[in-house]
Order: C-alpha cells, then sequence, then structure tokens
C-alpha cells in the first residue's frame, strides 16, 4: 500500500460525538493502524525504533512485547502523538496512516485525533475527583453539560469497564479511595466514555496485584468486541492469553509479528523464541 | 588467654598492648570542640529570638492588653490614627497624657484650667488604625497584581516554554531580580509607577512638566505622568519585588502535579489549556496561595519600596475618608501610612522620651503579632491540603 502522501481530507475521522464505535460484523480484520516503514527519534540523532512496518486489525487485540528499552512504549504513543509532548521527538521516516488518514499529516488536528484513540496508562491515575467526574471528564471538556447526557454516558461506560456494580452507590466518591484494579478500571471507563475507535493500553497492569489483572484481562477481552485494543506488556502470559496477534520488539525493531498462538507455539525467529522461553529480556 | 575467654569483664592482662587505645587525644578534642562551636551557633540563634520576642512582648503587650475586664484590651490603639501626644501637668504637679484634639477640646470646656508644663510627643498619641489600613490595602494591590502576573509567568514557563536558550535567560532574569535590594525597588517604583507611568486622563488632571499626548483631538491625552505618590504605586512596586518569589513557588506547585495528569487529559482529546486548567491548576493552586500568604508576610514588612511611592508619616484621614473625585484611581491613587513607614518614623523620626516608648512597643508588637498569625496560618493551609490533596 505504497501510496503519496495522502491528501486526505480531516473529515476522514469524523468529528465527535461519533457514532458508537461497534461496526458491522464483517468488518472485522479492516485494517485500522497501518505502520509503513516507520523510524522514530527522540533526538533526531539516534533511531529508537527502526523500518516497522506492522498493520493492526479492527476488533482485534494485538500485543507489543519485548524487553524494556526496546520501543514498544514509544510505538505506541506515536498512535496518538502523545510523544509531541517530549520536544524533539518526531517520526524520520515512513508515516502511520490510521482509518486510512497519515496522523502526522498537518491537516489532522492532534485533539480530535486523541478523541479517537484512547490510552490507559501503566500507572492508573484518576483524577482527585469524584468516580463521576472522572468518567465524565472527556465529555465535559467537549463542551457536554447536558446531564442526562452524562449521566447516561457514565453508567454506560462504568457498565462496559465492569465497575459499574461496585460503585454506584457513590458515584460522588473520590476516585483516589478505590483499589487500585478498580482505580485502572475507572481510568478505562473514563477512557471509553469518549467513544474511542481504538483503545491504547500501556501495560495497564503493570501495578495490579494478581486478582486485578485478572479481571482487567477478562475486561479486554469484553471490550474487544467493540474496540480495537493494542496493549503493551511485559507480562508474556498476558500477551498470550488475552491478544489475538503479538509483536516482538527488540533494540528498535519489530523482529516477529503473527498470530499469537503462533509465536507462542512456533516462532520463526530465534530471538522470539528466546525472550519468550525466558532466556534473556 | 582462658580468664579473657571466660571473664569478659576482667582488665586486660598487664603488658599486653590495647590494640584499640586511642592514639591522639588531640582527634577527640578537636570532635569535641566541633561539636560545642555548632552547638553554640545553633544557640545563638534561639537567643536572638527570644531576645526579640521576649522584649516587645514585654514592652509591647501591656500597651494592648490591661489588666482589669473593662480595659482588658485597649481598643482606642485599633480605631484611632496616629496623633500627637500632649503631656502636661496642672499646677498641683499632677500628669495628664491627651491627644492633640482632645487636649484641645479640654482646653476650650475649660478655658481656666492653667497648663503647665505642656510638652507634645508627635505621632505618639491615638493608635495605628491608619497604618494598619494602608498596609493592608498596599498588600492586597501587591497580592492581586502580583498571583496573576505570577500565575501566569510561572504556567508559561513550567507548561508551555521548552529548554531553550531564552528560557534559560528569563529565568536568570527572575533569580537576579530576586537579589535586588529593596531599597533599589523603591527607587525603581518611584521612576517608574509615580512618575512616568502612562495613564488616559483628561486635560484638567494633567500633571505639569509630563509628556503628554492629545489621542484624536478628543480633549482626553495620554500623559507618561505615573500615580504620584500612591497606593497604586507602592503596590505595584511591591509586586514587582514579589514576583520572583511568586513565580517560584508557583512553579513548584505546577512541578508537584503527577505527569499522569495531564497526560491522562491530553489523551481524552483536551486542549493544552484545557488540561492544565482542569487538570493540573485546581490541584496545584492550594500551595500556591499557601505560599502567597507567606509572601503577603514578607511584603507587608518591607519599609524601602513604600517609602518613596506610597508611604506618609501623617495622614489625617483614612482612605475613604478623603474627599477625593472618587472612582478607583481617586481611591487607590492617595497615599497612605503604612505599619513599617509608621514604625521606621515613631522609632527614628520624632524626639525620643518616655511618652513615646507605648506608640512604639504598641506598633511593633501588633505588627509582629499579624505577621506571625499570617505565617501560622500558611503554615496551616499547607497541613491542611497536604492532607487533603493526596495522590
Amino acid at each position: 500500500m505504497e501510496t503519496a502522501m495522502p491528501e486526505a481530507p480531516p473529515e476522514t475521522i469524523p468529528a465527535a460525538p461519533i457514532e458508537p464505535a461497534a461496526a458491522p460484523p464483517d468488518s472485522r480484520g479492516d485494517i485500522v493502524v497501518e505502520i509503513d516503514d516507520v523510524n522514530f527519534s527522540y533526538d533526531r540523532k539516534k533511531d529508537v525504533l527502526r523500518d516497522i512496518t506492522m498493520d493492526i486489525r479492527r476488533n482485534e487485540v494485538t500485543a507489543f512485547i519485548g524487553p524494556s528499552g526496546c520501543g514498544k512504549s514509544t510505538l505506541l504513543r506515536c498512535f496518538n502523538r502523545m510523544n509531541d509532548l517530549i520536544p524533539g521527538a518526531a517520526i524520520t521516516k515512513g508515516r502511520i496512516r490510521i482509518l486510512d488518514t497519515n496522523i502526522y499529516d498537518p491537516a489532522v488536528d492532534v485533539i480530535e485525533l486523541r478523541k479517537h484513540i484512547g490510552m490507559v496508562f501503566q500507572k492508573y491515575n484518576p483524577f482527585p475527583k469524584s468516580i463521576y467526574e472522572n468518567v465524565a471528564y472527556g465529555l465535559r471538556i467537549q463542551g457536554i453539560r447536558n446531564k442526562s447526557v452524562l449521566d447516561q454516558a457514565v453508567e454506560e461506560s462504568l457498565v462496559a469497564a465492569g465497575l459499574w456494580e461496585e460503585v454506584k452507590d457513590r458515584l460522588d466518591a473520590s476516585g483516589l479511595g478505590l483499589s487500585g484494579g478498580q482505580q485502572q478500571r475507572l481510568c478505562i471507563a473514563r477512557t471509553i466514555a469518549v467513544q474511542p475507535r481504538i483503545i491504547l493500553m500501556d501495560e495497564p497492569c503493570s501495578a495490579l496485584d494478581p486478582i486485578s489483572t485478572t479481571t482487567i484481562e477478562d475486561l479486554i477481552t469484553r471490550l474487544k468486541d467493540q474496540y480495537t485494543i493494542v496493549i503493551v506488556t511485559h507480562n508474556m502470559q498476558q500477551a498470550a492469553r488475552v491478544s489475538d496477534k503479538t509483536a516482538f520488539f527488540y533494540l528498535g525493531e519489530l523482529i516477529e509479528f503473527n498470530d499469537t498462538l503462533q509465536i507462542f507455539s512456533a516462532p520463526h525467529k530465534r530471538a522470539t523464541e528466546d525472550y519468550i522461553s525466558g532466556r534473556f529480556g | 588467654m582462658d580468664t579473657t575467654t571466660t571473664d569478659p569483664d576482667a582488665p586486660a592482662p598487664r603488658g599486653k598492648a590495647n590494640p584499640f587505645a586511642a592514639r591522639s587525644p588531640r582527634r577527640r578534642l578537636i570532635e569535641r570542640g566541633v561539636r560545642q562551636m555548632l552547638h553554640l551557633a545553633t544557640y545563638f540563634i534561639l537567643l536572638c529570638a527570644f531576645f526579640i520576642f521576649g522584649d516587645i512582648f514585654v514592652k509591647g503587650a501591656p500597651v494592648i492588653f490591661g489588666k482589669q475586664y473593662p480595659g482588658f484590651v485597649n481598643t482606642r490603639f485599633f480605631t484611632h490614627s496616629p496623633e500627637t501626644l500632649v503631656v502636661f501637668e496642672n499646677p498641683e504637679g499632677e500628669e495628664f497624657r491627651l491627644d492633640y484634639q482632645e487636649f484641645e477640646a479640654f482646653k476650650a470646656a475649660n478655658p481656666d484650667f492653667v497648663v503647665a508644663k505642656e510638652q507634645r510627643n508627635s505621632y505618639s498619641g491615638g493608635g495605628i488604625l491608619g497604618p494598619l489600613v494602608g498596609t493592608a490595602l498596599l498588600t492586597l494591590i501587591c497580592i492581586v497584581v502580583a498571583l496573576f502576573i505570577g500565575l501566569a509567568a510561572a504556567i508559561y514557563l513550567n507548561e508551555y516554554g521548552s529548554h531553550g536558550r531564552f528560557m534559560n535567560a528569563i529565568r536568570l532574569a527572575i533569580l537576579n531580580l530576586a537579589g535586588v535590594p529593596s531599597i533599589v525597588f523603591g527607587l525603581f517604583g518611584l521612576g517608574l509607577f509615580c512618575l512616568t507611568f502612562p495613564l488616559i486622563v483628561g486635560e484638567a488632571n494633567l500633571r505639569a512638566g509630563a509628556p503628554a499626548f492629545e489621542l484624536f483631538h478628543s480633549g482626553v491625552y495620554l500623559s507618561f505622568q505615573g500615580f504620584g505618590i500612591s497606593m497604586l504605586a507602592g503596590g505595584l512596586t511591591l509586586a514587582v519585588m514579589i514576583l520572583p518569589v511568586i513565580i517560584t513557588a508557583c512553579e513548584e506547585s505546577l512541578k508537584a502535579i503527577p505527569m499522569g495528569f495531564r497526560e491522562a487529559s491530553l489523551a481524552l482529546g483536551a486542549t493544552k489549556w484545557q488540561s492544565i486548567r482542569t487538570a493540573v491548576l485546581p490541584y496545584a493552586l492550594p500551595g500556591m496561595l499557601t505560599a502567597s500568604v507567606l509572601g503577603i508576610t514578607r511584603v507587608a514588612g518591607e519599609t524601602a519600596p513604600i517609602m518613596f511611592t506610597a508611604a506618609a508619616a501623617h495622614k489625617d484621614k483614612l482612605p475613604w475618608q478623603e474627599a477625593g473625585e472618587g472612582g478607583f484611581l481617586g481611591f487607590f491613587g492617595q497615599s497612605v501610612q503604612a505599619m513599617p513607614y509608621h514604625i521606621y518614623t515613631v522609632a527614628a523620626r520624632i524626639p525620643q522620651s518616655e511618652y513615646t516608648k507605648p506608640m512604639q512597643y504598641g506598633s511593633v508588637f501588633v505588627f509582629m503579632v499579624l505577621v506571625m498569625l499570617l505565617a501560622s496560618l500558611s503554615v496551616y493551609l499547607r497541613i491542611h491540603f497536604r492532607g487533603k490533596l493526596k495522590w
């Protein structure tokens, strides 16, 4: 799919609020994120990502694995351009197309982009606000004030994040009063509330205990029906449990990208096998 | 050898050298000497604080607090402005103390009273209402202006500015500003705010000698005439002086907010300003306020910046009693009395006598208590918010 610099109209990413993200069943497997020969550098001297080419498909869970410093989080943060926050950081080669739009095109408004690509962080970071306000935050900053709209969105998001039953009686309590796993699910609810197409998860369970981790993993599996999910993880069992596709990164390069089953049962590359069997990393 | 193993308390056998014996007593001496010196230095501070507070408390408190109930608090000290104190005796040698206006009234009421040994002590009668009000107003102007500019600058420096050469120059400027002596700020304020600050005024209010330009033949002038000796000039001068402190404090508060809040907000599609306004500032404000209260205590006590720009040694009336032409500039364009300048006046610019002492010590005592209350408020706020805002 070598295309010229697409002069894609910005409407390719529709204005929010968008229609429900649930895709018709036959569209499962469409390419949502298309990474084409990407290099990335933090200082324009040394590339921390090199020649990355891969496709991420609709309603699948794609896991990025690899040792620390291999660039998997950096790539994830390219998708919603969080790397823009770091002075000097930029893609130095290739392009990333999401929903057929080059997201680094000047016509793309990064604010609109981020409304469509939600992110869940490693360290759960609810605001020191009430549970309700945490979930409503994304809608409020879009200017939505209608109480019934907000109420409905908050309930739906909390239900989708599997937190509703636990917090429905104390929506006004501080989000910081929840347990770690609940706080992370609150962050997921907050992300879902703005109805993104893609959810990026940057090691979402690394600060959680095993039981909370299981809850989140179940949640990821359920969310797959509505969202496209990319998850960075250090936990290979987790990648094996939740993902459909797995990408193994090493030293800034994409070593192997394939069906998770294939990667974990019969990897094609020696380095992949060494890593998943725990011989390095 | 067995004795040492069976009885550890037994003295070391004679003739056998103790391998751990002190080699040089000098080392131990130096160690002890250094320790004592550090000790003394610390106690010296304590001693200073004790004498300052003790002296002011012992001599100042009786001015404010009486012994019996109806006069338990000397309210007069807080409801009157400084006046001339007249001390006089009647022919029998009985001593009276009256403020000047009371003295005049007394003389008018008792025309046949023979005043003997009349002595006038300027600024030593009445109370300190005028200086208190003046200091409050100056501090108010200062903190409003300084907080607004300081907060804006801190947000820019911490959230928007990148780490370029220009930014470093700005930070250096802030640092240097903090080191400028306060008397220099006073002169700067006199030059800029009192004498040359551009104002838009009608023809009637033009100050002679100031460069002025008529705007479009409207009879309204842009005049570089400044605010004159006024609260506005003084407050602005104090604001410039306190800016480095406020900027630094605000920046520290902003730095204490976890990056995660900003990232989460941005990742939800907030603009930069939205994320600062909704996910950073609300949690940084308590820290900023705490620091500002400390800033207030500092500007409230400054004398040098206001002595050229705002302070008057004597005013008959409070700002709102003055028959000005009204309006914002009319009110804040007046000069005021201020606590530090008042203390300077009664301590250094009037002839000293036993009759001036109550005013001197009373003023210092009240002022010190006020500043200490503010400082405690700041500490209280810090503890209060530390408990409330945790993440």
